[in-house]
């Protein structure tokens, strides 16, 4: 019930908000393999979009299209109001706007972990550096990791990293944040402490998509799942549906393996 | 404790179990690491005649230390003339002919430069090492370094060319031994590094005309030894400049030395390139970086950390190797030991003359190595765990 309520409430907060992201027809080729299938998907501001799926289907290969990390072939993807073209002006613009975590964390081992903070929006935003660092810091502070500000990223554990390479993203102050599947690599301790991040920053109303397989999660902050299969969209619906009643015989059998446990 | 009791403990048990000692002496587990090398002796018989085979070894290398070193400490030091103005003294003693550096050694370190004058490349040769020695300490890595390389290169140029400040002018032709070898060397090594970063990432451009530009230029220069480039910059390139024009003759072999190196240097950045994974250079693009901001803040400082090692094998190298420049007739710290020996008496004396310039060499290769391993580990981060 609760669920649900939520559910409802969030519906109705982003029904009307306008598209983040809106990708169009979208197919992508790996030579001859056709990875993406006429993609398509709409975000709105403020939407948390978790993405799921057997690996192999094409949802890591779908987020980076949006950062344009891939490119794509075929079909249109627009960020906010630009749409994404070979220009790379272009590139560099949505770039800026969209904020990426990975799923090995991909920190700059050289760079203290402030540094790595602090590059970006100096560099890019062009941002005074004192600036960059007060930014730098809040964000550690949220990330719950203050101390660790001036070690490098090989003195922190897989779950300190990650949260340092959401605090990175979150330092060019982001649109729209991409997670590819940022808990994978983590032993299970630290799968907790970086969810919990994940969740606080979808409560402050961050437009999120989010490949992962943490169900628990998906349940908690989603408002749109997408099931993907074979490279094409094969499920989208709010969890409580897509949970209690997917629609397709792939999604129940995906859902019956990943929650057997 | 009995073997029984053991077998019944629960895990509880067994972790709050302190260890007894079984007739006063703790199981191994408890014991102290046994101390290998107790006194020399015990040491002598687990290193060096811990089996038959390792002690007639140790016995041939004491016969061969026995044969080879009192001849040595004879000749070089027992035996030896340190000082003499004649020839006939070293002649007549056994050992090594110190004197001869002592008599020749300006000409080896500063070759046919004027003596009145030599003062002048020992001067730039020292202020030029001065400031090598504060570069190389990491307290004073900041930007005034370039401007202080900057007043030592006009200041060592001042000196070594002169023609101002009432210095009488000094043709480069008379430039020779250890600073002619250190500017072939120094200024080699400061061009040829940035033009092999831009080989080594214009080889693995997506651009097709750079990558074949750079691939080209690299597999041509690797492909030919040093003394034909030098040779060929020394001999066939004034060919092809129009009538009247001439480049000289130190500038063209410097050309030739660091384009060579630019070469063998590059290969060494690309492995560095090649071995940054791909996520590093995604997560740089993911943050909206442009290629130069992610190439130069990114990617270069890792790629050139890691290729610290052949690098300096490469530098080390090319030092050496600027002892080539003797075919078109540079005065190389090198040929001047071989060109001290033109004196007819002092002519038997070679091997002195040559250990001269050996240790010379020895001396800056051994500090470059030396510094590099000082490098690899100042410069580590702790991520290679």
């Amino acid at each position: 019930m609760m669920d649900e309520q939520r559910a409802a409430e969030r519906q109705a907060a982003t029904r009307d908000a306008e598209p983040a992201i809106r990708l169009e027809g979208v197919h992508k080729w790996y030579g001859s393999f056709h990875v993406l299938k006429d993609i398509n998907l709409m975000i709105r501001r403020g939407e948390r979009v978790v993405v799921c799926g057997p690996s192999g289907s094409g949802k890591s290969t779908m987020i980076r299209c949006i950062n344009a990390l891939e490119a794509h072939q075929k079909g249109r993807i627009i960020v906010g109001t630009t749409q994404l073209t070979e220009d790379v002006r272009t590139i560099e613009r949505i770039r800026r706007e969209v904020g990426m975590v990975f799923q090995q964390f991909n920190l700059f081992p050289h760079l203290t972990v402030l540094d790595n903070l602090i590059l970006a929006p100096t560099w890019v935003r062009r941002l005074p550096k004192r600036e960059a660092i007060a930014r730098a810091m809040d964000l550690l502070e949220r990330v719950h990791i203050p101390e660790q500000a001036h070690k490098y990223p090989g003195q922190l554990s897989g779950g300190q990293q990650q949260r340092v390479a959401i605090a990175r993203a979150l330092c060019m102050k982001p649109e729209i944040m991409l997670f590819d599947e940022p808990t994978s690599a983590l032993d299970p301790e630290m799968i907790k402490e970086v969810l919990d991040v994940m969740v606080e920053l979808a409560e402050a109303g961050m437009t999120m998509i989010c490949v992962t397989h943490e169900m628990g999660f998906a349940r908690t902050v989603a408002d749109t799942m997408v099931f993907m299969d074979g490279g094409a969209i094969v499920e989208m619906a709010p969890p409580s549906q897509f949970f209690s009643a997917p629609k397709s015989e792939r999604t129940q059998k995906f859902l019956s393996q990943i929650l057997k446990h | 404790m009995s073997d029984e009791r053991r077998l019944q403990e629960t895990p509880q048990q067994i972790f709050a179990r302190e260890e007894e000692p079984v007739d006063g002496v703790y199981p191994e587990t408890v014991q102290p690491p046994r101390r290998r090398f107790a006194g020399a002796l015990s040491w002598a018989r687990e290193n060096l005649f811990s089996s038959v085979g390792n002690a007639l070894l140790t016995v041939f290398g004491l016969y061969l230390l026995w044969r080879i070193l009192p001849p040595l400490a004879d000749w070089t030091l027992l035996q030896s003339v340190w000082s003499t103005d004649d020839p006939a003294v070293c002649k007549a003693a056994e050992g090594a002919c110190w004197a001869l550096i002592t008599q020749k050694y300006r000409f080896i370190l500063f070759g046919l430069y004027p003596f009145e004058e030599q003062w002048r490349p020992a001067l730039a040769t020292a202020l030029f090492i001065a400031a090598g020695a504060i570069t190389a300490v990491p307290a004073f890595w900041r930007r005034a370094l370039i401007g202080l390389w900057a007043g030592v290169a006009v200041i060592c140029a001042i000196l070594m060319w002169g023609g101002v400040f009432g210095l009488p002018f000094v043709e480069n032709a008379k430039w020779g031994g250890l600073p002619l070898t250190l500017i072939l060397a120094v200024v080699g090594i400061a061009a040829a590094f940035p033009l092999s970063i831009v080989l080594a990432l214009g080889r693995r451009s997506e651009l097709p005309a750079i990558r074949a530009v750079c691939t080209g230029f690299i597999e041509l220069i690797r492909g030919v030894p040093l003394i034909s480039v030098l040779f060929m910059a020394s001999v066939m390139f004034p060919l092809f400049l129009p009538e009247g024009v001439t480049i000289d003759k130190l500038l063209r072999a410097l050309a030739g030395i660091a384009l060579f190196t630019a070469a063998y240097l590059a290969e060494a950045v690309r492995g560095g390139l090649q071995s940054i994974p791909r996520g590093q250079y995604e997560a740089a693009e993911a943050l909206g970086l442009t290629y130069w901001q992610k190439t130069g803040l990114i990617i270069l400082p890792q790629a050139l950390k890691i290729s610290i090692p052949p690098i300096v094998n490469q530098f080390i190298s090319m030092f050496k190797d600027t002892s080539l420049v003797i075919i078109i007739g540079l005065f190389d710290l090198l040929t001047t030991a071989k060109a001290a020996l033109s004196d007819p008496p002092w002519r038997p004396f070679y091997i002195e003359s040559y250990l001269f310039a050996a240790l010379i060499y020895w001396m800056f290769s051994f500090f470059m190595s030396r510094y590099s391993l000082y490098l690899e580990r100042r410069l580590e981060t702790g991520y290679r765990r």
